[in-house]
């Protein structure tokens, strides 16, 4: 785990949270002005798009680097083996699109000439989850972490908020390999300070607490963090860890959870199935002595009907209240009884 | 993107095909009749890997080894003793399946030793049944999906363009394989950068795995759905050595466009029995096929 020098390890004493939840902001513009910043400072950096110029908010890049701003129009196949040709001829591109086109429909390209050819290109999925709300199922992308989790070499990380999406952006572009980006456009909290890093196969350590571990990602962690607030109010403390690294995944920060708590809650915006909480099931069935009780939030299997991200996040209990709850029944209620 | 940047960066050229003294290519390649030779010897090893692995794809490395030995014989700057030259001309293979005839032509280009030509598909072997550029030096996409080589090799040419540089890239695709429509996606690319550093090489057998591809989705008139896509386009005979080395050392056929050369070939070509034959896209030889293959090649194996 990433241990704030606040908190000193597992065995520290239940605390106040170290981090607050700050304005909120669209971690695209974090994405993009880093991108900017990168490609001012290394002329190997590109971008590569499917007409999606504006939803992936790169106008400002294609402004600026118009020789190293490649617009495939509508083909993410062919916008996925340009970007693996882009790496072989020395460029560093990263490929950007709503994550529901970019993973579903070039998946053949994401296996094979990426994570089989261990291509230098970075996949930046943007949208992503239910983002597109309205929209539909046709625009969801509830399914990427499954997809891209089960591919060999594929890096993958689900930021948190800006400074943490900025900070996956400068470690793309400093390691070399094929990445995952799943990048929202659902406004969250600032939760990590400006200027943290990224550590790969780290989890971070938002909050520590005995009774309970709550694992979020993406747009739940903050909620995660309220959830937190509300325990605690309830006498329960929660131990807060943001799992953007889904690949590599911190193994010892389940295992210290299994060890240290009573019980664990995941949360995340896709779907149950091979996402956050089937990897911390997998390690825990696998790995855990006395395995604690799990509970995974998410989507069942299904598709999300129609309404807004709030609301479909809402629909489907991922909110603050739906962590409180299932926090709630594996380890009990603290409060004495009336 | 802006296609047209201005070539900043001249090649220092690695040296010719016979500066290499692991070659097999000797500096000779400029007659076609030893190049047609050394492409009689890339159709017998291929056939002897295949022999050897009890797997493979005959029909498709015997079409497509005169474009390969003219390629590696010569057309392509490479230095096999830096594989990743930065400035090396880019060759794709993305009709993956074909890998017996390629590895044959690296071994023979230098790459590495032709022995191991003979651990073909065995149990670890760098020789994959379709390359991994992870394993063997001289491989630059790892293909065998159809449809991928081309997007890739977009991309390769326009980096080429981003970074001004004069490398040239060529794929050689199947006939059949144009039926994945990412290659039209790729070729819809290509027109718009003007990639005229961009060739591609239709190995136009007119078979696919399970019949002739007219039979299966008909690609005619192939040659115009290349010009409606922005190509410059010509047909030549894909098994004609000085016609291909003719133009394929002299692409662009046309500045400001991306070069699509058909090259008219006979699946199974040279040995009398798999030509034209279906069943032979994966055939086997025995030996006794070997040796008959062998007498119509007047050629033995590099290994």
């Amino acid at each position: 785990m990433v241990t704030p020098p606040e908190i000193a390890a597992e065995e520290s004493q239940p605390s106040a949270p170290t981090y607050t939840l700050g304005p909120k902001a669209d971690c695209r513009d974090a994405f993009s002005q880093t991108l900017v910043e990168l490609a001012g400072s290394d002329p190997r950096v590109c971008a590569v798009v499917n007409d999606s110029v504006s939803s992936t908010k790169l106008k400002g890049f294609m402004g600026k680097y118009p020789e190293r701003f490649v617009n495939v129009g509508i083909a993410e196949q062919n916008m996925v083996g340009v970007g693996t040709g882009l790496a072989n001829g020395g460029m560093l591109p990263f490929v950007c699109g709503a994550s529901c086109f970019l993973t579903a429909r070039a998946m053949e390209q994401v296996k094979v000439d990426l994570g089989y050819t261990r291509s230098n290109v970075k996949l930046c999925g943007m949208s992503s989850g239910m983002a597109y709300g309205q929209l539909g199922p046709t625009h969801h992308s509830i399914e990427d972490i499954a997809w891209t989790r089960v591919i060999p070499n594929l890096t993958v990380i689900v930021p948190a908020d800006a400074a943490e999406t900025e900070a996956a952006m400068r470690f793309a572009h400093a390691t070399d390999g094929p990445m995952f980006l799943r990048i929202s456009r659902v406004p969250v909290p600032s939760i990590l300070p400006k200027g943290h890093v990224f550590e790969p196969g780290k989890a971070v350590l938002l909050r520590e607490g005995h009774d309970v571990t709550l694992m979020a990602n993406g747009v739940l962690v903050s909620r995660a963090l309220e959830a937190a607030n509300a325990l605690a109010a309830m006498g329960i403390e929660a131990r807060v860890l943001n799992m953007s690294s889904i690949k590599p995944f911190d193994e010892p920060a389940v295992l210290a959870a299994a060890r240290g708590t009573r019980g664990i809650v995941t949360a995340e915006e896709g779907l149950r199935a091979g996402g956050l909480g089937g990897i911390v099931a997998e390690i825990l069935a696998t790995k855990a002595r006395n395995a604690p009780p799990l509970r995974i939030l998410g989507l069942p299997d299904v598709f999300a009907p129609t309404g807004t991200a709030e609301f479909l996040l809402e629909h489907f209990g991922l909110t603050a209240k739906g962590i409180v709850d299932a926090s709630v029944e594996l380890v009990g209620s603290k409060l004495p009884a009336r | 993107m802006q296609s047209e940047v201005p070539v900043t960066t001249q090649r220092q050229s690695p040296g010719g095909v016979s500066a290499n003294a692991n070659s097999l290519f000797d500096g000779r390649e400029g007659d076609p009749a030893i190049l047609k030779h050394l492409a009689n010897r890339i159709r017998m090893t291929a056939m002897s890997m295949t022999n050897h692995a009890h797997l493979g794809h005959t029909g498709g490395d015997l079409s497509a080894s005169d474009v390969l030995a003219v390629l590696y014989g010569g057309v392509l700057q490479l230095d096999p003793q830096q594989p990743n030259w930065p400035q090396r001309d880019r060759f794709l293979l993305s009709k993956g399946h074909c890998a017996a005839a390629l590895y044959t032509a690296l071994a023979m280009r230098g790459f590495f030793e032709t022995a191991l030509l003979r651990t073909f598909m065995d149990p670890l072997s760098k020789l994959n049944g379709h390359p991994d550029r992870n394993k063997l030096p001289g491989v630059e996409a790892n293909t065998g999906p159809l449809g991928h080589g081309l997007p890739i090799a977009v991309g390769c040419a326009i980096a080429a363009k981003m970074r001004g540089e004069t490398w040239r890239t060529f794929v050689l695709t199947g006939d059949g394989e144009l039926q994945e429509g990412s290659n039209w996606e790729a070729a819809m690319s290509a027109q718009q950068y003007k990639l005229d550093n961009l060739i591609v090489i239709v190995d136009r057998n007119r078979l696919q795995q399970g019949d002739f591809t007219e039979n299966t989705i008909r690609m005619e008139p192939l040659a115009d759905k290349w010009r409606t896509f922005g190509f410059a386009v010509t047909e030549i005979d894909g098994h004609n050595t000085a016609t291909l080395r003719e133009v394929l050392s002299g692409a662009p056929l046309e500045v400001g466009k991306p070069t699509c050369i058909i090259a008219n070939t006979i699946k199974g070509k040279g040995v009398s029995f798999a030509e034209n034959q279906p069943a032979w896209h994966h055939g086997v030889p025995t030996e006794e096929q070997l040796r008959k293959a062998a007498e119509e090649l007047e050629a033995e194996p590099v290994w």
